[in-house]
């Protein structure tokens, strides 16, 4: 199962990952991240998208 | 001339180890290639992450080693040449000389050589003179911007790049001044009204603005503008853009004339084995119209390695590109002491039609632009992130909306909810 970590430590907000896979990421109204950790296989060409647009790579998708 | 086998039994050249580079060789093995992919990088380093370097790590708060890009697990079985400089090409041959005089063969070739600063061609000597492109500029800049307190830096040039190493600068202790031609800081890009409330923000953090002025030449010590206006400078910086890195290509016959001329597809004039990503790329403006352009912003590199790729993959099988043009929708971003810019679209086509959708400029506000009355582009700034927070909502509901995919004249850019305008006065 495709497991989604976010190095919250480094995200600073920018949605672009929202953009990208807004069935998997949200921000909420203080505009704070908030993600699905393991979301269903068929995301997985825009999980990838949306780790690969973090401006910060602070997404990490495992197996 | 070099066989490529459908499915991959050639090799694919990648020149450019930057973000395009790295994007273009994940791309190439989502597409399905399986055949050898060398990448040669000017740099001696693994692709890197640009955007910090005048921002968090020129500030010190990320270390710079922590700057290098993680490859896609699929991205496997590549060959890295890194300090490996391409001298020139030969596109009917398909040969790449290196900077050393061996040649490289390839089947496919990825032009992803990106940008290098642009000089000013001014008199005068060039110590203490820098520019910020590379991890290396970044590491000299911060060195001498660090070496003691209050510094005297003059920045030329106030686009994003001036401005981010002007407010980084200034929370490092700095003395700073910007200078610009322009009468206001990022005012090509932004229009008037973010233009205003950047200039106060820096303001505001005690950074000088010299505007509508040039430099006339470099002194030791001071940089003397255009009205015999001498400012003292013990680090100056060249902030006034960048050019396409495409000598390398010369004497095959195309148009370099701004980066690499490419079709809606990303092929180099149409040829089936060459492809352009990155901003190194000038590709048809199929979603705003106005012809072929560069596009220097972080995220086009993960935009043109995905159609490149795909279209450098069939071109290889003796295939067609896909049907649909590349199109995507720009996104970019700015960090300016504790506010955040976002912007999405194309902001710099609407500065005519500035209107306040949400908030107030000088807090969290979503402003819009429009051409002929179309929203063409969104731009999202403020301290806190409900801006942000707001352009998301609101992005998130236009990428899923079949209204995303309309072509130039459309209001694809204006859904429902955000039509609550009001024109600036």
């Amino acid at each position: 199962m495709m497991r989604v970590v976010v190095d919250l430590t480094k995200c600073q907000d920018h949605g672009q990952c929202v953009y990208a896979a807004p069935e998997v990421f949200q921000l909420d109204g203080a505009g704070k991240l908030a993600y699905v950790a393991d979301p269903d296989e068929a995301l997985r060409d825009a999980v990838d998208e949306a780790a690969d647009v973090c401006p910060l790579q602070a997404i990490r998708i495992d197996a | 001339m070099p066989d490529a086998a459908a499915g991959g039994h050639g090799r694919i050249v990648v020149v450019g180890a930057s973000l395009g580079g790295l994007r273009a060789v994940e791309q190439l093995r989502a597409a399905g290639w399986t055949g050898r992919v060398t990448v040669l990088g000017a740099e001696p380093h693994m692709p890197y992450n640009r955007p910090p370097l005048s921002k968090e790590a020129l500030a010190g708060a990320v270390p710079m080693a922590s700057l290098v890009l993680r490859p896609r697990a699929g991205a496997a079985d590549i060959e890295w040449r890194l300090g490996t400089a391409v001298s020139a090409a030969d596109l009917a041959d398909r040969t790449l000389t290196l900077a050393d005089g061996r040649t490289v063969a390839f089947d496919g070739l990825v032009a992803a050589t990106g940008l290098r600063p642009r000089r000013l061609d001014r008199p005068g000597p060039g110590e203490g003179r820098h520019v910020l492109r590379t991890l290396d500029d970044a590491v000299r800049l911060r060195t001498v911007l660090t070496r003691r307190a209050a510094v005297r830096l003059v920045v030329i040039g106030a686009g994003f790049l001036g401005c981010e190493v002007a407010a980084t600068a200034r929370q490092l202790g700095a003395d700073v001044t910007v200078v610009d031609p322009l009468p206001l800081p990022l005012v090509g890009s932004l229009g008037e009204l973010l233009a205003r409330a950047l200039l106060r923000l820096h303001r505001g953090h005690g950074v000088r603005f010299v505007l509508g002025r040039g430099v006339d030449r470099f002194e030791p010590g001071r940089v003397v503008l255009d009205d015999a206006t001498a400012l003292p400078a013990d680090v100056v910086v060249e902030a006034v853009g960048a050019r396409p890195n495409t000598e390398w290509l010369a004497g095959n016959g195309l148009d370099l004339s701004d980066g690499v001329l490419c079709d809606a597809h990303l092929r180099v004039e149409g040829l089936p084995y060459a492809v352009a990503v990155g901003d190194v790329a000038r590709f048809p403006d199929v979603r705003f119209g106005g012809g072929a352009r560069r596009v220097e912003h972080w995220s086009t590199a993960g935009h043109t390695a995905k159609t490149a790729a795909r279209t450098l993959v069939a071109g290889l099988a003796g295939e067609p590109p896909d049907q649909a043009p590349h199109a995507p929708l720009p996104t970019f971003w700015s960090d300016q002491y504790d506010h955040r810019l976002q912007a999405v679209g194309a902001p710099r086509l609407g500065t005519d039609d500035i209107r306040v959708l949400d908030g107030e400029p000088d807090r969290d506000a979503v402003i819009g632009y429009h051409r002929d009355g179309d929203l063409v582009g969104v731009v999202g700034f403020g301290r806190g992130r409900a801006a942000v927070a707001a352009l998301a909502r609101y992005l998130a509901r236009l990428e899923a909306g079949p209204a995303s995919a309309a072509m130039p004249g459309s209001t694809t850019l204006r859904p429902p909810s955000m039509v609550r305008t009001a024109p600036v006065t």
